[in-house]
């Protein structure tokens, strides 16, 4: 087994909500991030699937140091980013990049695209302004983009074409890891195959690692080498992406894919789908955090938390009934 | 009996600058739905699925307008009704879900209000007949403890019960027909899976037609009993959905098909290259031929014609067009 790229452990994130009484004084924790443990190795994408309020973004900012943890390490190349400052810190930065999910909001309208993809490198390396234009259009023609096009303005490109140049700056440095918030979500059907092939070659051709956050259950594994799904802060089953289609455990992870839809109208269809909403990260219920809605729920499962524990080799899963 | 709903010939164009431009927004489409029937509406971003929602309940911004074409409602063409016939309708008969249920809904009044509004203006129910109403409304569309929550506010409920309440007032006028505008886009998947069944659950009870926006096939594949496909303001293939899904005709229902990903597979997706056209300027013979796998010479002069397969399944393409010539054909020999 290779060395992983990069290795999380025990990762909290708890935001203070105050009540407004003492400003300064929180009166509760919204634990969006509370505990987690995950490996990304080099040239491998990690999905994290689960609904809006389960902490995916919020892991995603947390490796991207656009928040600090409350507890827990990030390990990159073997050193702890989070004590990382100075050069190191500008090195972990560049080699860590982000692409977002609109493509709308993520590049400067004022800015052109040359520009748009030359700031990495501006900040990241002391090439010189010639040298960075030739490696801007190498990353454009990479992503399938015209050279040509790099003195035009965000507003002169269609949605697909956007999130090509978001991937295309992310890639400019010499990245080795790119968290992925939805890239394909705000894409019209045509174009959402396109950006995922795209994503699929550049990794072959690069060897570049994905963190691929998402809630499209089929979009999610067909990316994906190995799949953590998330609830309420907490991964609740890790598994290769191909075990998990086939031998789904834990009951939200089966939840999950009895509300998946069809993928034709002969297709066998679940008529039980579970009850209820996803609480509040305010309000964590006790004990197995998915009780409330689990129909194989046992006293067992309000009293005490599972652990995530491996069932199978490198299948993990946090529930009582494995 | 006639259809419940039958739009024929239908284009709706918008005029800029004082006419000198038209953007052919709906050019020309033809389609039948029957009462209880589910229809999904499937296409990219700028096909004019929501003008042709738009349409069929006149609700078109100012720049729109319908230039040709019938859309006979249970009978009667609403195409020349006035606007206070029109509002008689709209709540009553049609009744429309939008995407955005935050947007919907007006901050500022109770979910009673809402939720009581057309059947207070359509029905004419008052008072207590009135609270009946919206309670049962509510309880239909499976809200917990309705006399609580229909003193409540859409801030206080969660996306899934606001879009929820959108359905209780698309339900209160009794409508005959329910156009729903991609519902369940911002929703997340368990919650998806949950309005969808309610949704299929209150045709069933009630016998209503559906029609279903939707970019997303899988929502077509488990909702709907027949599908159309637009592609620049035309339908370019419709009929039932098992047959489509099973036998797509058109190359671009064809593409769309093989380029969603299906659980469990890894092989790579088919992608349709190019963009989706620009409606102000289209280009010549078939609008899909800038994009199409397997485009012919024909394809970039002529507009094809819509082929019959039978049983109300037909496709707008020359490929189509061909085999049918062929079959027809082998026949005669």
């Amino acid at each position: 087994m290779p060395e992983p790229l990069l290795k999380v452990e025990g990762l909290k994130k708890y935001f203070p909500v105050t009540d407004g009484m003492v400003f300064w004084r929180p009166s509760a924790y919204v634990k969006a991030v509370d505990g987690i443990d995950f490996e990304i190795y080099p040239g491998e994408t990690l999905g994290v699937i689960g609904e809006s309020g389960c902490g995916k973004t919020t892991t995603a900012k947390l490796l991207l140091l656009q928040e600090a943890p409350t507890e827990g390490s990030i390990n990159f190349d073997g050193s702890d980013v989070t004590s990382l400052s100075g050069s190191q810190l500008k090195n972990y930065r560049g080699s860590v990049q982000v692409v977002f999910q609109d493509p709308f909001s993520s590049l400067s309208p004022r800015m052109r695209i040359r520009d748009i993809i030359a700031e990495p490198l501006e900040i990241h390396t002391d090439l010189s302004r010639s040298a960075i234009l030739d490696r801007v259009g190498e990353v454009m023609r990479l992503v399938g983009l015209q050279p040509d096009m790099s003195p035009l303005f965000p507003h002169e490109f269609s949605g697909g074409q956007r999130q090509r140049i978001a991937i295309a700056r992310s890639l400019a440095t010499e990245t080795r890891l790119i968290v992925l918030d939805e890239p394909v979500s705000g894409l019209d059907v045509s174009i959402r195959a396109q950006i995922i092939n795209l994503l699929e070659e550049l990794q072959a051709d690069l060897g570049v690692s994905y963190l691929f956050i998402g809630h499209d259950l089929a979009t999610v594994a067909h990316m994906s080498h190995r799949i953590a799904v998330m609830y309420l802060g907490k991964i609740v089953e890790l598994a290769e992406s191909q075990e998990l289609c086939e031998n789904p455990l834990h009951p939200y992870t089966r939840a999950l894919f009895a509300a998946a839809l069809p993928s034709s109208p002969d297709e066998e269809q679940e008529e039980e789908t579970i009850a209820g909403e996803v609480p509040s990260a305010l309000n964590i219920p006790p004990g197995c955090r998915f009780n409330p809605r689990c129909p194989f729920v046992m006293s067992h499962c309000s009293q005490e938390e599972p652990e995530l524990k491996e069932v199978s080799p490198g299948h993990y899963v946090a529930c009582y009934l494995h | 009996m006639p259809p419940l709903l039958k739009v024929s010939g239908l284009k709706t164009h918008f005029f800029t600058f004082r006419g000198t431009r038209v953007v052919k927004a709906v050019d020309g489409i033809d389609f039948t739905l029957e009462e209880g029937e589910t229809m999904g509406l499937v296409g990219e971003s700028g096909c004019g699925k929501t003008t042709t929602c738009l349409s069929l309940v006149r609700l078109l911004p100012p720049a729109g307008r319908i230039v040709e074409g019938s859309i006979e409602f249970d009978g009667d063409d609403i195409v020349p009704k006035s606007a206070s016939e029109m509002r008689r309708i709209r709540g009553s008969r049609i009744a429309m879900i939008l995407q955005d249920p935050m947007a919907s809904l007006n901050p500022l009044f109770s979910i009673r209000t809402q939720v009581g509004e057309p059947a207070y203006y359509h029905q004419d129910l008052h008072g207590r007949a009135l609270r009946e109403r919206v309670r049962s409304l509510l309880q239909s569309v499976r809200i917990p403890s309705p006399e609580t929550r229909m003193k409540e506010y859409p801030h206080q409920m969660s996306g899934g019960m606001r879009q929820r309440i959108v359905g209780a007032i698309a339900l209160a006028g009794g409508p005959r027909l329910i156009i729903a505008d991609e519902p369940t886009t911002n929703l997340d998947v368990t919650i998806q899976a949950q309005y969808l069944n309610l949704l299929r659950d209150i045709q069933r009870e009630t016998g209503v037609g559906l029609i279903f926006v939707t970019h997303n096939l899988g929502i077509v594949a488990k909702m709907c009993d027949k599908l159309a496909v637009m592609y620049a303001g035309q339908i370019v293939e419709q009929g039932s959905v098992r047959e489509i899904f099973r036998n797509p005709q058109h190359p671009y229902t064809q593409a769309l098909l093989g380029s969603i990903p299906k659980i469990g597979s890894k092989d790579p997706l088919f992608a349709i290259p190019g963009q989706p056209p620009n409606l102000a300027s289209l280009p010549q013979g078939c609008y899909f031929h800038p994009r199409c796998p397997q485009v012919m010479d024909r394809c970039r002069t002529e507009e094809p014609p819509m082929v019959s397969r039978g049983g109300g399944w037909e496709a707008m393409c020359w490929l189509a067009n061909q085999k049918e010539e062929m079959q027809g054909a082998g026949a005669a020999t």
